[in-house]
C-alpha cells in the first residue's frame, strides 16, 4: 500500500493536490485556533478594563477551571452526552438501521433513510422548535401519545431528553456510513459461517464487526468529536434546568458571551481539546489492538488505514 | 451520454462554486465623494425585532438630519445597521467592532452597559454643553447613561415594574378590582385567594436562571428594594444581607407554599408559557415590565393577545415588605431599565456624531418615534404628548418612574445577575432553603469580586 | 417461510416501524404550525390559514436570506468538497510524513474554531483581510471550519477505492488530473454528494459567524433573520417562525432529494464488486 502511487501522481503533484486546502486550513483554521490558545492564557475581555489592556495571566486560567466546580461538572455531563447520545445511541441505532436495510430495495428503504437524513440536515434552530413541541408540557406531541399529560420532559429528565434528542439529530452519519461499510462485507463470508451453525450473533461478531473495525473508528471519532461541541441543545434547555444540561460548548458560551470572559472561555476550549485528543487515543488504541498487522503499516493510522488493508486482502 | 452528463455535472459544480464566490465578492468600502459617512446601530430590524425604532431610523432621522445638515451645507451621508438578535449577541458583535477600531458611530446601548464600555474606552464622555434636551430628563433617568460622574450619553426609553393582575380571576376570588397591596403579605394572602380556583396559578414571581435577566428585573431587584436594599450599594456589592434572605424567605413562602409553579420557572420557554396562561385566564398576578402591555397581552400584535386586555388586565404598584421598608423608606418600589445613545469614541467624525445624537433624542424625533408604537422615552415632555392615549404607560410614567430604581452598571453584574438567578432557581425547586441559597450566593460573590472580574 | 423466519420478519418491520415512528414525529410541528392561524409551541391540527405565508413573503429580508443561504453555502459547499477531494485523494495515494497525525491534528483543531471562543480571532482576522461584511469572508472561514472533517472522511473512500483503474489508465498514458477527472471522481462520487449535503447543511445552520461578519441586511442568510422573529423581550412570534422554519428548511431537503436520487446519496455505493 504504501508503495502504490497508482496514477503516478509523485509528491510534487501530490503537494499541489494538497495546497489549496491546507493554505485554506492554515489561514482560516490553524491560525485562529492558535490565537485561541493565546488568548486563553490571559484574562482578555470585550469590555471593561481587561479589554483595553488584557495581561498575561499563564496558566491562571486552567488552574481556575479545573478548581472551579462548574467545569468538571460539565465536563461529566459532556462525557454522559457523548457516551450516550453518540457512541451508545447513534452509533448502535446507526448500526442497526443499516444491518435491518441492508438487504432492502425500495420505498421502505427509501422512507426510512429519507426521514433519517432529514433530521440530520434540518437547521438547527429549526430542529429545536420541533422539539420544544415534542416535549412540551401542557400540550406536547409525546404527552398527548403516552397519555401523560403534564410532564414536564426538559425539566424532569433533561439529560435523557437531549440524549433522545441528538441520536435523534445526528443518527444518519453513522447510518449511511455503516451501510457503506456493510456492503463492503463479501457476502461469501456471512454465507460459510451460517453454514458452519453460527447464530445471528456470531456472525455479526466473528464476520462483520472485524470486517468493519475502520469504519467503527471513523464513525466514533467523528460523532464525538461533533456531539462533543455540539452548542444545539442549548437551544432546547438553555443549560438548564439549573446547570443540568450545561454541556462544555454551552458552558463555553455562557462564559464568553453572557459573562464576557473571553480569555477564560478560549481556554476552556483548548481544555475540551484536549480532552477530545484523550478520547480519539483510546479510540485508536481501542480499535486498533486487535488488528497489529495494519497499525504496523499506518503510523498513527488515520481510520482507513485497516480497511484498505483488509479490502486489498478480500477475494 | 452517460460521460457528458458527468463531465456536465462536474462543470456545474464548479461553475457553480465560481459564480457564487463572484458573487460573495468583496467588502464594500466604496466611498461617496466628499459627504462624511455615519453610522447608526441598533437592535433592531424593519419587518422584525423592533421594527418601529428600526423604521423611525431609516424613514425619519436619517433623510432629516442629512436635509438639515445639507442646508447648513454640510454633506453627510447617514446609514444604519441593523440587527435582530439577543441583546448579548447584539452587544458582542459591537463591542467585536469596537475593539477593533471600528464600529457605527451611534451606539444603541443597554443602560447597564454603560460602565464597561467606558472602562473599555469604546465610549467617552460627552462634552460640557448646555443641551435643552438634559430639562426634560429626570435624574434618575439620567443615571442610566452616567458613570462615575459623567455622563457618556443621552439616554433614550426606560420602562418600569408593576404587578399585573387578572382582574376576571380576582372577580372569581372575591378579590377588588382595583386592587393596590400594601405589603409582601396583602399580595401573599391574594394569592391564597387565587390558589382556591380550579386550574389556576396565582402568582409568577419569575426564578431560577432559565428566566434569565427577568428573574434578576422582574423578582430579586424589586422585591430587594422592597427590603431596603439595593444590589450595589455604590461602594460594594450585596452579599448575604438581611434584604436578601428576606428575599428568598419570600420566594420560599411562594414556591413552598403552592402559590407559584415551580416547574415552570425551570422550563426554557417558561417565561413565554408563564404569558400565555395569563392571558388564558390560567395565571393570576404576574410582575412584569410595561413591556408585557405593550407587546404582550396587546391585542394587536402582541405575542399573547388578549382581545379584552383593557377590560381584564389590572395593574399595581410593588409595594415594599411592609409600608415604608423600602429603598429610602419608600411604601412602593420598582425597578427600570432602558437604552441609552453614545458616540463611538473612535469614529471619523465626532462632533458630526454627537449633533446626530442630540438630533434623535431632540422632542421632535422622540414624539415621531413612538408616535406609532407608545412607549416610555427619557424625556417628560414627550411622554406627556405621546402617552396620554395608554392609561397603563402613563401610570409608569407618573407614578412608577418617581420612586424607581436602576441596575449599576458594571461589568460584573451580569455575573451576579446570574448568581442571583441561580440562588432563587434553587429556593424555588425547594433544592435549598433561603439560608442555604443566600450562603451560596455569598460564595459566588467572593468569586466574582475577588477572583479576576 | 419457516415460523422463525417469520417472526423474525415481524420482528424487523416491527423493529422498522419504530424508526420510522421516532423519526417522523418531531417533524409534525412543522407539518402544522406554519398553517395555523395562532401557533403555539405545540403541535396541534391547525385552523388553517395562509396569512402566515402571505405575511412572510410580504417581508423583504426573508425571501433574500435564502438566496443568500445559497450563495453562502454553494460557496462553501464547492471549495470544501473540491478541496476536500484533491487533498484527500493526494494523501490517500502518496505518503507524506506525519500524514495521519497531521490530520488527527487538524480535526481536533477544527473543535477550537467551530466553537464560541473564537470568534475573537476569526473576527479580527477577517476585520486585517478587509473581509468584513463579505459573504467571501464567511465562505472562507466557514471552509477552514469544516475542511477536516471533510478530508478526513473523503480520505476514507479514496483509500478503498481499488488502484487497478488507476494503473491500467495509467499505462494508456492518461494524466494524473484526468486519471483523477474520469476514475477518481465517478468512483467517489456518493462520497462527494454526502460531503456536499453535509457542508450545505453546516452552513445552512450555520448563526454566529454570518452574524458576526456580516452587517448589512442585504446579505443577511436565513440563519441570521430567522432570530429576527423574535421581540424586544426575546419572545418568538411563532407564526412568522414556524412559516420561516418551513421555507428554511424547503432547500435543504430538496437538495437532499435531488443528490439522493441522482447520485445515490450514501457511502461507498458506487464501488462495484
Amino acid at each position: 500500500m504504501a508503495a502504490a502511487d497508482a496514477a503516478g501522481l509523485g509528491r510534487r503533484r501530490a503537494a499541489a493536490f494538497v495546497a489549496p486546502a491546507l493554505l485554506l486550513i492554515a489561514g482560516f483554521l490553524v491560525f485562529p485556533a492558535l490565537w485561541t490558545v493565546w488568548l486563553g492564557a490571559t484574562d482578555y475581555r470585550l469590555t471593561g478594563f481587561a479589554a483595553a489592556e488584557p495581561e498575561f495571566t499563564g496558566l491562571d486560567n486552567v488552574r481556575h477551571a479545573l478548581g472551579e466546580d462548574s467545569f468538571t461538572h460539565s465536563l461529566g455531563l459532556t462525557l454522559q452526552f457523548v457516551l450516550g447520545s453518540a457512541v451508545l445511541g447513534q452509533a448502535v441505532l446507526g448500526f442497526a438501521i443499516a444491518w435491518l436495510l441492508r438487504e432492502r430495495r425500495g420505498a421502505l428503504r427509501r422512507l426510512v433513510e429519507a426521514l433519517v437524513l432529514l433530521a440530520w440536515i434540518l437547521p438547527g434552530s429549526v430542529v429545536a422548535f420541533l422539539w420544544i413541541a415534542l416535549l412540551d408540557r401542557n400540550d406536547g406531541t409525546l404527552n398527548a401519545l403516552l397519555g401523560t399529560p403534564g410532564t414536564a420532559w426538559l425539566v424532569e429528565h433533561p439529560m435523557a431528553a437531549i440524549i433522545v434528542f441528538n441520536i435523534w439529530r445526528g443518527t444518519a452519519f453513522s447510518m449511511m456510513l455503516y451501510a457503506a461499510a456493510l456492503s463492503t462485507v463479501p457476502p461469501t463470508q456471512l454465507e460459510t459461517a451460517r453454514l458452519a451453525g453460527a447464530s445471528r450473533w456470531q456472525q455479526l461478531r466473528d464476520v462483520v464487526l472485524p470486517a468493519i473495525r475502520g469504519h467503527v473508528l471513523t464513525n466514533l471519532l467523528l460523532i464525538s468529536l461533533w456531539t462533543f461541541n455540539d452548542f444545539t441543545p442549548f437551544l432546547l434547555t438553555g443549560g438548564g434546568p439549573a446547570d443540568e444540561t450545561e454541556t462544555m460548548p454551552v458552558f463555553i458560551y455562557k462564559t464568553a458571551l453572557f459573562n464576557g470572559e473571553l480569555g477564560y472561555g478560549a481556554a476552556l476550549s483548548v481544555l475540551m481539546l484536549l480532552v477530545n485528543l484523550v478520547i480519539a487515543l483510546v479510540y485508536v488504541r481501542l480499535l486498533r489492538r486487535r488488528d497489529p498487522g495494519a497499525s504496523s503499516g499506518n503510523g498513527t493510522g488515520a481510520g482507513a488505514g485497516p480497511v484498505a488493508a483488509e479490502r486489498a486482502g478480500a477475494p | 451520454m452517460r460521460k457528458r452528463t458527468r463531465r456536465a455535472a462536474a462543470a456545474a459544480v464548479v461553475a457553480g462554486a465560481g459564480l457564487a464566490l463572484a458573487a460573495c465578492g468583496g467588502s464594500d468600502s466604496g466611498g461617496t465623494g466628499g459627504a462624511a459617512e455615519l453610522t447608526i446601530s441598533a437592535n433592531a430590524v424593519a419587518g422584525g425585532k423592533n421594527t418601529e425604532e428600526a423604521e423611525w431610523i431609516e424613514d425619519w432621522v436619517i433623510p432629516r438630519f442629512e436635509a438639515a445638515q445639507a442646508e447648513a451645507g454640510v454633506e453627510v451621508d447617514v446609514s444604519f445597521e441593523p440587527s435582530g438578535v439577543d441583546d448579548e449577541q447584539y452587544k458582542t458583535r459591537l463591542a467585536l467592532d469596537l475593539q477593533a477600531g471600528s464600529g457605527p458611530d451611534i451606539l444603541t446601548l443597554d443602560g447597564i452597559w454603560v460602565g464597561e464600555f467606558a472602562q473599555a474606552g469604546y465610549i467617552e464622555p460627552l462634552p460640557e454643553g448646555d443641551w435643552e434636551g438634559w430639562r426634560h430628563i429626570p435624574e434618575a433617568v439620567a443615571g442610566l447613561a452616567t458613570w462615575e460622574g459623567e455622563v457618556y450619553g443621552v439616554p433614550w426609553g426606560t420602562d418600569g415594574r408593576v404587578l399585573f393582575y387578572h382582574k376576571e380571576l380576582f372577580a372569581r376570588a372575591g378579590l377588588p378590582a382595583d386592587w393596590q397591596p400594601r405589603s409582601w403579605d396583602e399580595v401573599l394572602a391574594a394569592a391564597g385567594r387565587l390558589a382556591e380556583l380550579d386550574g389556576v396559578t396565582p402568582l409568577q414571581l419569575n426564578a431560577g436562571t432559565a428566566m434569565g435577566e427577568a428573574t434578576t428585573m422582574q423578582g430579586v431587584l424589586p422585591l430587594l428594594a422592597g427590603a431596603g436594599e439595593e444590589i450595589h450599594d455604590g461602594r460594594a456589592w450585596t452579599g448575604a444581607s438581611d434584604g436578601l434572605l428576606r428575599v428568598l424567605d419570600l420566594y420560599e413562602r411562594v414556591y413552598g407554599g403552592g402559590l407559584g409553579d415551580p416547574v415552570l420557572q425551570q422550563e426554557a420557554q417558561g417565561r413565554d408559557r408563564s404569558f400565555e396562561q395569563f392571558a388564558e385566564g390560567e395565571l393570576g398576578i404576574l410582575v412584569e415590565g410595561d413591556y408585557f402591555w405593550r407587546a404582550v397581552v396587546n391585542p394587536e400584535g402582541g405575542t399573547a393577545p388578549m382581545d379584552n386586555r383593557d377590560e381584564a388586565v389590572g395593574w399595581a404598584l410593588i409595594p415594599a415588605a411592609e409600608p415604608g421598608a423600602g429603598v429610602g423608606g419608600q411604601d412602593f418600589v420598582s425597578m427600570s431599565g432602558g437604552s441609552v445613545r453614545a458616540v463611538n469614541a473612535a469614529g471619523g467624525h465626532p462632533e458630526l456624531a454627537r449633533e446626530l445624537l442630540l438630533f434623535m433624542n431632540s422632542a421632535e424625533a422622540l414624539t415621531a418615534a413612538v408616535e406609532g408604537d407608545a412607549r416610555i422615552t427619557a424625556r417628560t415632555d414627550v411622554n406627556e404628548r405621546v402617552l396620554a392615549g395608554d392609561p397603563m404607560l402613563s401610570f409608569v410614567a407618573d407614578e412608577v418612574l418617581p420612586l424607581t430604581t436602576y441596575r449599576p452598571p458594571l461589568a460584573e453584574y451580569p455575573r451576579v445577575s446570574v448568581l442571583l438567578q441561580e440562588a432563587t432557581g434553587a429556593v424555588a425547586t425547594g433544592e435549598r432553603d433561603a439560608a442555604e441559597a443566600a450562603g451560596d450566593y455569598a460564595d459566588g460573590l467572593e468569586d466574582v469580586t475577588g477572583g479576576g472580574g | 417461510m419457516t415460523p422463525g423466519r417469520a417472526a423474525g420478519a415481524v420482528l424487523r418491520y416491527t423493529a422498522l416501524a419504530a424508526v420510522l415512528g421516532f423519526f417522523a414525529l418531531p417533524l409534525l410541528w412543522l407539518a402544522f404550525a406554519p398553517f395555523d392561524r395562532a401557533p403555539s409551541v405545540a403541535a396541534s391540527l391547525p385552523r388553517f390559514t395562509l396569512d402566515n405565508f402571505r405575511e412572510l413573503l410580504d417581508n423583504e429580508n426573508a425571501v433574500r436570506s435564502l438566496r443568500n443561504s445559497l450563495l453562502l453555502a454553494a460557496g462553501t459547499g464547492g471549495i470544501v468538497v473540491a478541496f476536500a477531494a484533491s487533498a484527500a485523494y493526494a494523501l490517500s495515494r502518496v505518503r507524506l510524513p506525519g500524514r495521519d497525525a497531521l490530520l488527527y491534528a487538524l480535526l481536533l483543531l477544527s473543535s477550537i474554531v467551530t466553537g464560541t471562543a473564537a470568534m475573537v480571532p476569526l473576527f479580527n482576522l477577517a476585520y486585517e483581510l478587509d473581509l468584513i461584511d463579505s459573504r467571501l469572508g464567511v465562505v472562507l472561514v466557514l471552509s477552514g471550519g469544516l475542511l477536516p472533517s471533510a478530508i478526513f472522511i473523503l480520505k476514507d473512500f479514496t483509500d478503498t477505492t481499488p488502484r487497478s483503474y488507476e494503473e491500467s489508465a495509467r499505462v494508456f498514458g492518461a494524466s494524473p488530473l484526468q486519471i483523477v477527472a474520469h476514475i477518481v471522481v465517478p468512483l467517489i462520487r456518493p462520497g462527494l454528494a454526502t460531503i456536499a449535503v453535509w457542508s450545505v447543511a453546516q452552513v445552512w445552520g450555520n448563526f454566529l459567524i454570518p452574524f458576526l461578519l456580516l452587517r448589512s441586511p442585504e446579505k443577511s442568510p436565513a440563519a441570521v433573520v430567522m432570530y429576527t422573529f423574535y421581540t424586544e423581550g426575546g419572545q418568538p412570534d411563532l407564526a412568522l417562525i414556524s412559516t420561516f422554519s418551513l421555507l428554511y428548511s424547503l432547500p435543504v431537503v430538496a437538495m437532499f432529494l435531488f443528490v439522493s436520487s441522482r447520485y445515490g446519496f450514501r457511502f461507498h455505493g458506487g464501488i462495484k464488486h
